[in-house]
């Protein structure tokens, strides 16, 4: 067995690296949340700044291109008061390996205190955190199809401002769970933090193997599956699945799991409905629905940067405490 | 040279041979067992007292990495590696560069390994030319040069019609398929195997159909054709019972593993090492449990290292992006005898896979140890403790999961053809 000492956190507990949600105690989930909450009112200051990671430098090393997920990183570095460099490496295919570990050589020389780092393979997250030298944090903005951590924080952060406790609720999550990084690290957030029922709906073809093993109930029916929900979470679905023989068309797709009004009805009164975007109207979720009074997927946005400068300040300030012997 | 091993517990699975006795070597055979004649004056005396005689291991794969990849090991380097841990006999697969389609690159190897003579180098040629499953090899002149067999390596051969003509075209020749049995559409990108762990990480998961799917459309083909063939590397507990099924139905196939699939589980890759990235992938629980006891039945008639030595940066990288496969010629043993000692199978049954089974599989009249027999022999200390670690590896590669593991028992001597070219 291979399971060593989890990298992600200090000696004594504390937030060192997030690469995934897994094996990070409830306890820390939960600081995260309380800290974002006061992150929140940032944004509302005229100055909408803190000085915590003043002097600091954070890079945004991003071998995927992603335009969404760096913005609100960037932003939430800003708004600590950190410095911020963006680099968008792409990768060719053949050197994967070496590329990424002499770009990891590099910056070691730029001095700088965090990475950020989107990678489209699953581990990649890790295996920077464990080649880079040991003053680095590393935050993982999306792996492969692992883990997205930071995505399924700002989740829970929007689900619990509208329910207060996970403990009572039912969430189902529609979609390409098999692809989606964003899914794992939802199911593993909504499972530490107690979730009730955690479902996911989708054709055999997108849901992985085993998935049960990862704590949730597998549906093949939306309305079956919708059936009393609080949360409904809309993955967005890709075009290339048609040409991996996942899916017929976009048409039956949207015609079999696309999220309407009326399917709606089958969930619980106090029903939100979640999207980490970016929104294939008319593919996985109609307008209406997007739109609608139940739709908290602008709110998902906002809460992004809040909930990453809570993650941030928190990686870096548990090294710092144990630098300076505090 | 007169060698003469006294007071050893001579293990010979293949005469259900196992008790304390002398041995007496004389230039490449073994001369006599237990009752010497009083005038043989040996040159040498090797006293085996507390230790075991066993016949030198036969490896039916190992990559030496030359020519074409000589950064990563080479055929030096391994075979003396390979005298090292007991292998007296290792058969290289044709996937070098060039491939092995014709003479001159079997010949290569063949000179080399003898030039060295650390260890006996047999190989298998390509089955279509250049390894791309479409053109048949020129099998008569490979044949000629000494190939044990033929094959096909990793690589697959798309087209059932191009795998049937190729097992007509070998059958004819007498020559035994190698077959390392893998759908390449089921496989597509994956790297471990489709379960839990796969699931868990995010990795694109290998299905037990990528292997059952090949093995069976395959066996369909033997039948036809008629031809002997060897399953190569089973990783599932459902490929070892359609093997096992073939067999009692007589069709001439036998099958291999290698140590680590006997050992290791797909959860082991759990925190993306890529030391445990192998093809075929770590299966489950249920497989590896299927796989042994498919050798203790003999279903597996062998088990094999599946050496893949590798240059350090192969193994760096995000867990996709890494080269599969495990520098392991020194833990073949180590790693079967740990069987024994779990209880796993009995001494006789892990000897024979790894000795004379294997050399029956390359129509090799070796791995025993009986009186005009070649000698090809090692002596083994079941009681010396060591730890495998990157000072005593002697292999090229240092790409092994098994690094600081402690085994218990190691080669002591290892002779090859009667001289010896090993001994700590």
């Amino acid at each position: 067995m291979s399971y060593r000492h989890n990298i992600q956190l200090t000696e004594d507990k504390k937030l060192r690296h997030f690469l995934t949600i897994e094996g990070i105690p409830r306890n820390v989930l939960v600081e995260i949340l309380n800290t974002a909450e006061t992150f929140s009112s940032v944004a509302n200051q005229a100055v909408k700044k803190v000085p915590l990671l003043r002097g600091k430098t954070i890079v945004n090393l991003f071998f995927e291109n992603s335009t969404r997920t760096r913005t609100t990183f960037e932003l939430a570095a800003k708004r600590l008061s950190a410095d911020v460099l963006n680099l968008n490496i792409s990768v060719s295919a053949t050197s994967k390996g070496e590329s990424l570990l002499d770009t990891l050589r590099n910056l070691e020389a730029m001095q700088s205190d965090m990475f950020v780092v989107r990678h489209a393979e699953s581990g990649a997250a890790h295996f920077i955190a464990q080649h880079a030298p040991k003053h680095i944090s590393v935050i993982n903005a999306g792996d492969g199809w692992h883990a997205h951590p930071t995505q399924a924080m700002l989740d829970m952060f929007t689900i619990r401002r509208h329910f207060n406790d996970f403990y009572p609720l039912k969430v189902a999550i529609v979609g390409d769970i098999l692809h989606s990084r964003v899914a794992r690290s939802q199911i593993h957030a909504l499972t530490t933090l107690g979730a009730n029922e955690v479902r996911v709906i989708a054709p055999k073809t997108l849901i992985p193997v085993d998935i049960n093993s990862m704590g949730v109930h597998v549906y093949h029916d939306l309305k079956q599956g919708l059936a009393d929900v609080n949360v409904i979470i809309i993955l967005r679905l890709q075009q290339e699945r048609m040409a991996g023989a996942f899916l017929p068309s976009q048409q039956e797709y949207f015609h079999t799991y696309g999220l309407t009004q009326e399917k709606l009805e089958y969930a619980s009164d106090d029903v939100i409905v979640m999207h980490p975007g970016p929104i294939n109207r008319g593919v996985e979720i109609e307008s209406l629905v997007a739109d609608g009074e139940r739709s908290v997927i602008l709110e998902q946005v906002r809460n992004g940067i809040a909930v990453r400068m809570a993650i941030m300040s928190m990686a870096m300030g548990s090294y710092q405490a144990k630098q300076e012997g505090v | 040279m007169k060698i003469l091993i006294k007071n050893g517990r001579l293990i010979n699975p293949k005469n259900q041979f196992d008790n304390v006795v002398d041995v007496a070597i004389d230039a490449e055979k073994i001369f006599a067992i237990d009752n010497i004649p009083s005038d043989f004056i040996p040159q040498q005396t090797i006293d085996a007292s507390g230790k075991w005689i066993i016949p030198g291991i036969v490896d039916l794969c190992a990559r030496l990495r030359e020519p074409g990849f000589e950064y990563k090991a080479t055929i030096v380097s391994e075979t003396t590696a390979a005298a090292s841990a007991g292998i007296t006999t290792m058969c290289c697969p044709p996937d070098t560069r060039p491939v092995i389609d014709n003479p001159s690159v079997a010949d290569l190897i063949h000179h080399r390994a003898l030039q060295h003579n650390k260890a006996r180098v047999v190989t298998i040629g390509a089955l279509t030319q250049g390894l791309q499953g479409e053109q048949v090899s020129e099998m008569v002149a490979l044949k000629e040069a000494g190939t044990v067999g033929v094959g096909n390596a990793l690589m697959p051969i798309k087209s059932t019609l191009v795998m049937r003509r190729a097992m007509e075209y070998a059958a004819t020749h007498e020559l035994t398929v190698f077959l390392y049995a893998e759908d390449p559409w089921l496989r597509g990108e994956s790297v471990v195997h489709e379960g839990p762990v796969a699931t868990r990480m995010g990795l694109e998961g290998n299905p037990e159909i990528c292997e059952t799917i090949a093995v069976s459309r395959d066996l369909a083909l033997i039948e036809k054709t008629g031809v002997r063939a060897h399953f190569c590397r089973l990783s599932s507990l459902k490929a070892a019972r359609m093997v096992a099924r073939a067999q009692y139905d007589g069709l001439p196939v036998s099958a291999d593993v290698s140590a680590h699939q006997l050992h290791l589980l797909d959860m082991d890759v759990g925190d993306y090492s890529s030391q445990y990235h192998v093809r075929p992938p770590l299966r489950s629980i249920r497989d590896r449990d299927g796989l042994r006891k498919a050798v203790n039945e003999k279903t597996i008639n062998a088990i094999c290292s599946d050496h893949q030595p590798h240059d350090l940066d192969a193994k760096i990288g995000p867990f996709s992006a890494t080269s599969p496969g495990i520098s392991s010629l020194e833990t073949l043993l180590p790693l079967t005898m740990r069987l024994v000692k779990d209880k796993v199978m009995s001494l006789d049954v892990a000897i024979a896979a790894l000795t004379y089974q294997p050399a029956n599989i390359l129509g090799l009249d070796l791995g025993y140890i009986e009186e005009n027999a070649v000698a090809d022999l090692c002596i083994y200390d079941p009681d010396h403790v060591w730890t495998l670690n990157p000072d005593n590896i002697q292999s090229r590669g240092l790409n092994t999961p098994f690094m600081g593991w402690e085994f218990e028992g190691r080669v002591t001597h290892t002779f090859l053809h009667g001289q010896c070219v090993f001994e700590l």
